[in-house]
């Protein structure tokens, strides 16, 4: 017995890990009912794996049984690799016991398709079903919404999950339509488009009436696969801006593709993994989200690609210069956030601070600024005088000469000698 | 200049703030009990702790400040170090004195150290509350031994009992030598008077539950199983997960 499931557990979640979502963040379930279980707003990392990559959530597959063939999927039909199912009660005790030994804070329950969209989704939803019903469990619960399932069921499991996601996988039609003829993004955009409805509806009546529960309470999120296929970073993060903005995501994931398969179409096995790039999109991201920047100042036409050797802020700091050296003691807000090597933390201590007296070099690097990064960019009380300007170019080589990266593993700026 | 000599507990910090200002002294070095080296040169006063004294400054405290500061202020008194003390006294002494809001002030270095005690404090709250892994023992407690940078306790209390309310568990500080234990009523502290085996912070396994070597080895495989080899960053993994808690991870067993 215990063979049987430890064998499950194994394909089942080796076989979701490349969904990259795991935040636990956003909940606002209360432990009303004397059960197991409550929430954490801003969620909780539980572990982290040797790449890095945080686990909070019992990430597993309900079954890697699957009817479809997309190409830079594992658990693709034509792929030949061990096949499993959980049952119902296996998903549940399993999460029910890691809970207890606090192992985790939820279940992220996705699944392959068997059957058909409807039979599938019917399944997840039992498990969360039981789960909250029966078990009266608080935990974080993260499903994925089936491209293609009825809006009855989508709507029932809105009722019972914190939130639901559905992958893009790639972030242009064309992409897709390469790898995976059988999908279109439009069934992607349809169960996004309803359930963002059917939020903002919930939360409209709350308003009026105390108790009407709550539909997804920490909203939706969507993954992309990046370096599958030839798109550029403008395009992808465009695509990115227009989610956030269209269905009001709480996040979109950026996943490194990690070649798995020999078709043609794909990056052969052994390819590294474009991490550095994922990074960049992330920090864009980021910089989109927390900064104020708009997508179209970081990635135009002139430069649909992110510099891979700095960060996506200094790069447009670099391209920005008339806008530089801001004075840290009278400048808003808005340009101090835009300075590279100083982030949100630190820009609102010197914006309390600077009422009680002129900034000084040493009072900023205690507050947490990057200064010899920020230094190019900035002036506060005793900044040294400086006779010339230097170019962007030139402000470059002085950060890269003395910042060490953790990707480039050798110099890229060697001296030019001729 | 004046030593005020205090036991290093918040109730007698604040009695200490609370003399202070009964006296005026001036410029005074704060020091607790424990540290102090008597010598010839320096006049020393002994704090006695007195509540109701230190319930007035404490509330004192909380009509100045908002409660992000009062929580602050309170992370900090966990912390339980010497140069955090004096920051604190100092702190409330020129709160006191001044009617400017100082406790925005990042470039005075008691406020900057202040704001960033409280930080590691709720770091490591923050930790426990992930890195705590309970093991069941036979008779149905979930148990789990500690030995936390600061005395946290009373920090996790409320969160852990809003989780796990329909389960017995204990939460045990080996380096405080107290803990709490929830009877799925309410919280008690606790000492326990452990044997030599239990002073690790995992159960010997003749005192666990039957299901628990299943559920840790699920774990263990899951933790395995979840991970993506082509991606190996181990900078990373030690910078979340520093090696001084890998000794709480059922999964690094």
């Amino acid at each position: 017995m215990s063979d049987r499931i430890r064998e499950k557990l194994n394909i089942l979640a080796d076989a979701a890990k490349y969904d990259v979502s795991c935040s636990s963040s956003g909940g606002t379930r209360k432990n009303t009912n004397k059960g197991l279980g409550d929430s954490h707003s801003s969620g909780i990392c539980h572990t982290y794996t040797e790449d890095g990559r945080c686990v909070s959530l019992l990430k597993i597959l309900l079954t890697n049984h699957c009817i479809f063939d997309c190409a830079y999927c594992v658990s693709r039909k034509s792929n030949d690799i061990q096949r499993a199912a959980f049952t119902v009660e296996e998903v549940v005790s399993l999460t029910m016991n890691f809970y207890r030994r606090n192992y985790i804070e939820g279940l992220f329950l996705s699944s392959g398709i068997f059957k058909n969209a409807d039979f599938t989704m019917e399944r997840l939803l039992r498990v969360v079903k039981k789960l909250r019903l029966e078990e009266r469990f608080n935990g974080y619960i993260h499903l994925k919404t089936i491209p293609g399932a009825s809006e009855e069921l989508i709507r029932e499991a809105g009722l019972y999950a914190d939130r639901m996601s559905i992958n893009l996988e790639m972030p242009t039609e064309t992409g897709l339509k390469l790898l995976a003829p059988e999908k279109n993004h439009q069934e992607v955009i349809t169960p996004l488009d309803y359930v963002q409805k059917q939020i903002v509806q919930f939360r409209e009546d709350r308003k009026l009436i105390r108790s009407v529960p709550k539909f997804v309470p920490a909203g939706q999120s969507t993954q992309m696969v990046i370096g599958a296929t030839p798109e550029t970073d403008q395009e992808i993060m465009q695509t990115a801006h227009r989610f956030y903005q269209d269905f009001s995501l709480k996040r979109v994931y950026y996943s490194g593709y990690i070649p798995i398969s020999h078709d043609q179409r794909l990056p052969v096995i052994g390819t590294q993994p474009p991490l550095i790039r994922e990074n960049r999109l992330y920090q864009t991201d980021w910089l989109m989200r927390f900064y104020g920047f708009h997508v179209n100042e970081i990635l135009n036409d002139t430069n649909p690609h992110l510099d891979i050797d700095i960060d996506p802020k200094l790069s447009w700091a670099l391209r920005n210069m008339q806008y530089f050296p801001i004075d840290i003691n009278t400048a808003a807000y808005k340009m101090i956030l835009r300075v590279p090597g100083i982030g949100v933390g630190s820009a609102k201590k010197i914006v309390q601070a600077r009422q009680f007296g002129r900034l000084r070099i040493d009072q900023l690097k205690k507050i947490g600024v990057a200064y010899n990064r920020a230094r190019h960019f900035i002036q506060c009380a005793d900044s040294p005088v400086q006779l010339r300007d230097y170019q962007g170019f030139q402000i470059k080589a002085f950060i890269l000469a003395e910042s060490q990266s953790k990707y480039l593993k050798h110099d890229l700026n060697q001296i030019k000698l001729f | 200049m004046q030593i005020y000599l205090f036991d290093g507990t918040t109730e007698g910090l604040f009695t200490a703030v609370f003399e202070w200002f009964e006296r005026k002294p001036g410029k005074i070095r704060l020091q607790t009990r424990e540290k102090h080296q008597p010598d010839a040169f320096y006049d020393v006063m002994f704090i006695h702790n007195d509540h109701q004294k230190a319930n007035r400054v404490w509330k004192g405290l909380e009509q100045r400040l908002s409660k992000e500061w009062t929580r602050r202020l309170y992370c900090c008194c966990l912390a339980e170090n010497e140069e955090t003390w004096i920051a604190l006294f100092e702190f409330c002494c020129s709160l006191f004195t001044t009617d400017t809001a100082i406790q925005y002030n990042y470039g005075d270095p008691n406020v900057l150290l202040l704001s960033q005690t409280a930080k590691k404090v709720e770091r490591e709250k923050h930790r426990m509350e992930a890195f705590i892994r309970f093991q069941e023992t036979a008779d149905g407690i979930y148990y789990c031994g500690i030995d936390p940078d600061f005395n946290v306790i009373p920090l996790l209390q409320r969160h852990f009992q809003n989780r796990y309310a329909d389960q017995q568990w204990i939460i045990y500080d080996l380096k405080r030598k107290y803990g709490i234990f929830y009877n799925k009523q309410d919280v008690q502290e606790i000492q326990l008077d452990l044997k030599l085996e239990l002073k690790s912070l995992t159960l010997p396994a003749t005192q666990q539950s039957v299901q628990e070597s299943l559920y840790a080895l699920l774990w263990q495989d899951y933790f395995k199983s979840t991970n993506i080899p082509a991606r190996k960053n181990t900078a990373l993994h030690i910078r979340h997960v520093p090696k001084r808690y890998w000794k709480y991870l059922t999964e690094k067993q």
